[in-house]
């Protein structure tokens, strides 16, 4: 188990103060001067050294995606925009770091600002997180008020920090309908190339990070790139909040260790899952836009990127959905692909058409009332689907259909026999009355 | 997508404005943004109107805000109907219940919720019960999976729910009280049930 003193995240369960009295007392605001002198190159390099990968699906290494910004500042500033529209199916942990220690991510948003030459900065809170949204705005006020950012304010760089709100809708968590919502419009995302950093938001460079890579910085400066690249395994380093919902015994989000086995990270912290590790029918490593994981798989998982590609599936969010052998699978993943024919925004044609067909027909092979040939039906709509979009949603809710399919397939069709059966009973019953 | 549409005219308001404090706020707002982008503000803006309006967007305040922003009317109305959180008909004027449906809320037990919100509030979401206090929708994912099932309303998430706690969470606003918000059981927010299984050298 990972070390308290290796943990970034110190207040994760609100157990101390939020405000910036407690966060200094953990150590935030710690003469962030001295970091935002060393430069530009200097604190970029760092975070490269670290190893630091997105922390919001893609796992895109957060200091070379700072590296992609302008050299300088031409006639267009540049923006950091965070991305804190935590919306995956299973994700719940950039609400703690919002509500319980927002001073991680207004001091993060401060040097990462400095490391891009951003003179402001924007959040984007999604709609929901109403209560999340008032804490982080009033931690901003405070570093406000104690002259920590803002103009003229005591580490000599001038930086604004916004705090920013949707009103309930998934796909703004892409972050070109990201920046398409923060514009005031529809969230429709827009295509790549341009990339943001080099037009984003109001046609600026910009760079849009997740809350959680943005709130490990101020520590992972302090502590040094060799202590956060030391925990984990190469590539896929440092600490990371581990959500753990479903059929365990106490689910809760957690800070560990990346590449901790699944099965350790469920015993320890979950109290195992819901009638035993043999109750195990299957988890979802990173939220609900990942494959599936069955669970003779699971042994072997380590929670961590190269972990979860080895077995075809992705760390994602580390939102781990974990589901007994008492869950109908099929109808759970009906239910998935319900949200994402909820959250389309509906600009691409095999999206929006697609979305509401794999539901349609998932609904009813959870019925079992579905030809077997449909199943490879349904797994060709998926293929039509990924990768023909504008944005990742296409992939992310396509995904889950197929892992669905490469896993549970004698389940689907153990069910369509039995609808059969019933059928065929049903109807002699009926002629024969 | 989600197929939306405003409220008949029989039920829209003629008029909307700002109170003098929100109409300050709303300025406030604006001036977030660089000059000449003031349409970023169309969302805050929305909400607002729509909290002051008890909890639904009539069409006049979308013309307003689309007025105050200088936008096309159209623009805003694309607004308002693209984001789920607009609610743009009349709910329960005690409380409109967003019950999570989503499949991590499912495998705890969120159907109990919704069959208690079926069974006291109305038989189909977005409808306002017989006494004009209570409405329900199913929503997707609020962001509070370990804590599910679990709902929002108004401002608060409540969390941790049986079909017991909350139709007693139901019975306090019914009674006209504010139900602590949070997890509705034994629980330190996100920590497992029983107490942290982490963090205990590190002094609160």
């Amino acid at each position: 188990m990972l070390d308290d003193k290796d943990r970034i995240f110190k207040n994760l369960y609100g157990q101390g103060d939020w405000g910036l009295e407690g966060a200094r007392k953990r150590g935030a605001w710690d003469n962030t001067k001295a970091i935002l002198d060393k430069g530009r190159e200097v604190i970029v390099n760092e975070v490269k050294a670290s190893g630091l990968r997105g922390r919001g699906g893609a796992g895109f290494p957060t200091g070379v995606k700072w590296s992609f910004m302008p050299k300088a500042v031409g006639d267009r500033p540049h923006y950091l925009v965070v991305n804190a529209d935590e919306s995956e199916p299973g994700t719940c942990k950039d609400r703690e770091i919002m509500r319980n220690d927002p001073h991680l991510l207004v001091e993060g948003c401060l040097i990462a600002g400095r490391a891009m030459d951003c003179r402001s900065g924007y959040i984007y809170v999604r709609g929901e997180f109403i209560r999340e949204r008032e804490r982080l705005q009033a931690a901003v006020d405070q570093a406000y008020e104690a002259k920590l950012i803002g103009k003229d304010n005591i580490h000599g760089y001038d930086f604004d920090l916004y705090v920013h709100h949707g009103a309930g809708a998934y796909i703004c968590g892409e972050e070109m309908a990201l920046l398409e919502s923060l514009e005031g419009k529809k969230g429709q995302p827009r295509l790549k190339p341009p990339f943001p950093a080099n037009m984003g938001l109001y046609g600026c460079p910009t760079t849009v990070n997740n809350v959680e890579s943005i709130a490990v910085v101020p520590d992972i400066m302090r502590r040094g790139a060799t202590w956060f690249a030391g925990i984990g395994r190469p590539n896929n380093t440092g600490t990371k909040l581990f959500c753990i919902s479903g059929h365990v015994e106490r689910p809760c989000t957690v800070e560990e260790a990346m590449g901790i086995p699944v099965r350790e990270l469920i015993d320890t912290h979950c109290g195992g899952v819901r009638g035993g590790w043999g109750n195990l029918l299957a988890i979802i490593p990173g939220g609900s836009s990942m494959p599936v994981i069955p669970a003779h798989q699971c042994d072997e998982l380590k929670m961590d990127f190269d972990g979860c590609a080895a077995l075809k599936s992705s760390l994602g969010t580390a939102a781990v959905i974990v589901m007994d052998k008492s869950t109908d699978i099929i109808r759970a993943f009906a239910r998935i692909a319900y949200f994402y024919k909820h959250e389309s925004c509906g600009q691409c044609t095999p999206c929006r058409e697609g979305m509401g067909w794999m539901w349609r027909v998932l609904t009813r092979m959870a019925d079992g009332r579905a030809q077997k040939r449909e199943i490879d039906m349904l797994f060709d709509v998926t293929k039509q689907i990924e990768g023909h979009t504008i944005c990742a949603f296409g992939d992310g809710a396509a995904w889950p259909v197929q892992g669905l399919i490469r896993h549970f397939r004698p389940e689907i069709e153990r069910r369509i026999d039995e609808y059969t059966r019933n059928a065929d009973r049903h109807a002699v019953r009926v002629a024969a009355e | 997508m989600a197929n939306r549409r405003l409220a008949p005219p029989d039920q829209q308001p003629k008029e909307f404005s700002f109170t003098a404090e929100n109409a300050a706020w709303a300025k406030q707002q604006i001036a977030k943004y660089p000059a000449g982008r003031q349409q970023s503000a169309i969302i805050p803006l929305l909400w607002r109107a729509q909290e002051q309006n008890g909890g639904w967007l009539p069409e006049a305040a979308i013309r307003l805000v689309s007025e105050m922003l200088g936008m096309a009317h159209i623009r805003a109305l694309e607004v308002a109907t693209f984001y789920t959180m607009f609610l743009l008909e009349p709910c329960g004027k005690k409380a409109h219940i967003q019950v999570c449906g989503t499949t991590p809320c499912v495998l705890r037990g969120a159907e109990a919720i919704l069959d208690v919100c079926k069974k006291r509030i109305h038989h189909d979401p977005g409808h306002v019960s017989a006494d004009g206090d209570f409405s329900w929708e199913e929503v997707e994912c609020l962001g509070a999976c370990v804590n599910a099932p679990m709902v929002l309303i108004w401002s608060d998430t409540y969390e941790d729910l049986t079909a017991e706690s909350f139709e007693k969470l139901l019975d306090e606003f019914a009674a006209g009280r504010k139900p602590k918000p949070g997890p509705q059981i034994d629980r330190q927010l996100s920590a497992p049930v029983g107490g942290a299984t982490t963090l205990k050298s590190v002094k609160a």
